[in-house]
């Protein structure tokens, strides 16, 4: 059977696909179905983005930029080193004290490197607030308007809103 | 220590009792957070005594939460590999927190609260783990109740959290919310027509993903996938939720056009392939897990078509569960390894079908 679409090499690839409640059946050479972009079942079931997602964190650790800063983390001492060895952070300080290599590395799993979910206020912060209760989203509000502030590119607004949200946190 | 599984707030399997919308296709939907505590090395990287302190903490804190109330605690390094292994077929504790990966023994410090369908991993690879796990398609439920416990802990509990990155989780993939999703669904229409392939491709381009039943790493088997959401960071939780659940109504959607498809062109052929699938669960003498998930599936889709009537699909989905070997040496009283494992299991689905069967005809033609 040749190629339905150059007509030909032979077929190699028969994909079955359903359009508008019917099935239509297309054989495929080898090479005009990686033009299409066409995977079989096999080769998914056999790399499954569960793997992928699985090495990830490794994969992602590795991703990082090649550094020669071996500076450790002030709080748990580990290093960038370390975090792309074992695909794990230290501690949560990590993220303050590799800023901007993890800035960089979110974006590109994210897309985004900006939380915008639910803002949380830890119980002795919430203390410190007056009459703030702990937990979460408490600053939502102010996030609300900082995004709003953003996507206006009112930046003077969003600078001034991302101090006033900076400091509730640091209580 | 042995485990009383009669003790667990509904047994542990509420979430496989496809009382929930969609319980025909989808068999449970999870959602957990990830969470862990300001100022305090992550679990990986932590001595035991900073994970006995920090199971200190989080035990503590969820004695006091309302919506733990119920809740059964457990000490991992407590419980025998048979009770671990059961919990983990249970789909209420992951694998690494069990120690059952390959080479892996239980973390000093690992522990697990149990609710109903709600629950905390502790010293898991975050400190936290809440989960939330309900029958069928739920996802704003699960959340729902999730919400509510992480308020409650998060008002005990100092949690690491950065204005810009969100909650701070030791591996950057989680951070953000920590919020990652999954709902376990069978797609045996879109496999069977071979459309499922492209419907996989898919998922990865609009930000989802795709793992077996067992989640991360674990292998697709009779037909389930759990779809879950790849990212947790900039985009806030209802987003995340409601993107997720779009995807998965139209997944949904593409499974009963593809089941209706088969139906259509191809009766004979699926009428055979259910019927074989529930003669050789009927009468089999020796099973293997993998057999057994497939020839369940090829029930279930009966099931779904209505070719199998009088089948329920709870008895379906415990089979799934207590057809796996630490349930099956639970119910033997003892370990089994295969040969006696095998024929162990086909004597469990015989028994368990026979309570059924005699209500279930073959539609004549």
């Amino acid at each position: 059977m040749q190629c339905d679409h150059c007509g030909e090499r032979p077929a190699a690839i028969h994909l079955t696909q359903i359009v508008n409640n019917s099935v239509t059946t297309l054989h495929l050479c080898e090479a005009c179905a990686a033009e299409k972009g066409v995977q079989t079942g096999a080769s998914v079931a056999k790399f499954p983005l569960s793997d992928f997602l699985a090495s990830m964190g490794k994969g992602a650790a590795g991703a990082l930029p090649a550094t020669t800063d071996d500076t450790p983390c002030g709080f748990c001492g580990a290093t960038l080193k370390d975090f792309r060895d074992a695909g794990r952070l230290g501690c949560p300080h990590c993220y303050a004290s590799f800023e901007r290599h993890l800035r960089d590395l979110l974006r590109r799993l994210h897309g985004s490197s900006q939380h915008v979910g639910e803002v949380y206020l830890p119980p002795e912060a919430a203390a410190a607030v007056s009459g703030a209760p702990a937990g979460r989203g408490h600053l939502g509000e102010l996030r609300d308007q900082l995004r709003r502030a953003v996507e206006a590119e009112n930046f003077e607004l969003a600078a001034e809103l991302r101090d006033q949200i900076r400091v509730l946190d640091d209580h | 220590m042995t485990i009383d599984l009669s003790l667990l707030p509904d047994g542990g399997i509420s979430w496989a009792d496809a009382s929930g919308p969609d319980g025909h296709i989808v068999l449970s939907t999870r959602i957990r957070l990830a969470r862990n505590l300001q100022a305090t090395v992550f679990t990986t990287r932590a001595r035991d005594q900073d994970r006995e302190r920090i199971r200190e903490q989080v035990v503590g804190a969820s004695r006091e939460a309302k919506s733990l109330a119920d809740a059964a605690v457990f000490r991992v390094e407590g419980l025998d590999r048979a009770d671990r292994q059961l919990l983990y077929e249970r789909h209420l504790i992951s694998k690494e927190l069990a120690g059952l990966e390959a080479g892996g023994a239980v973390r000093p410090g690992a522990a697990l609260v149990l609710g109903g369908d709600i629950g905390v991993m502790v010293n898991e690879e975050d400190h936290l783990r809440m989960q939330s796990l309900h029958s069928g398609f739920a996802l704003q439920r699960a959340y729902a109740a999730l919400e509510r416990l992480d308020g409650e802990l998060g008002a005990r509990l100092p949690f690491a959290f950065h204005p810009e990155f969100g909650y701070l989780t030791a591996c950057p993939t989680n951070a953000g919310t920590g919020l990652r999703a999954s709902v376990l669904i069978h797609l045996p229409g879109l496999v069977l027509t071979k459309e499922i392939a492209k419907v996989l491709q898919g998922l990865s381009q609009v930000g989802l993903t795709f793992r077996g039943l067992y989640g991360e790493g674990s292998e697709v088997v009779g037909n389930f996938f759990q779809l879950s959401n790849q990212t947790t960071l900039g985009k806030s939780e209802e987003e995340l939720l409601d993107h997720l659940g779009k995807i998965v109504r139209q997944v949904i959607e593409y499974e009963e056009q593809a089941r209706q498809v088969l139906l259509r062109d191809a009766p004979s052929v699926i009428e055979d392939k259910v019927w074989r699938a529930y003669g050789l669960l009927r009468y089999a003498r020796s099973l293997s897990f993998e057999e057994t998930m497939n020839l369940l599936s090829g029930v279930r889709l009966g099931v779904g078509l209505n070719l199998i009537k009088d089948l329920g699909v709870y008895t379906l989905n415990k089979l799934m569960i207590f057809t796996q070997p630490a349930h099956l040496a639970y119910v033997a009283g003892r370990a089994l390894a295969d040969p006696d494992l095998a024929i162990a299991r086909a004597t469990f689905v015989r028994r368990s079908l026979e309570d059924e069967a005699g209500r279930i005809r073959p539609q004549a033609n």
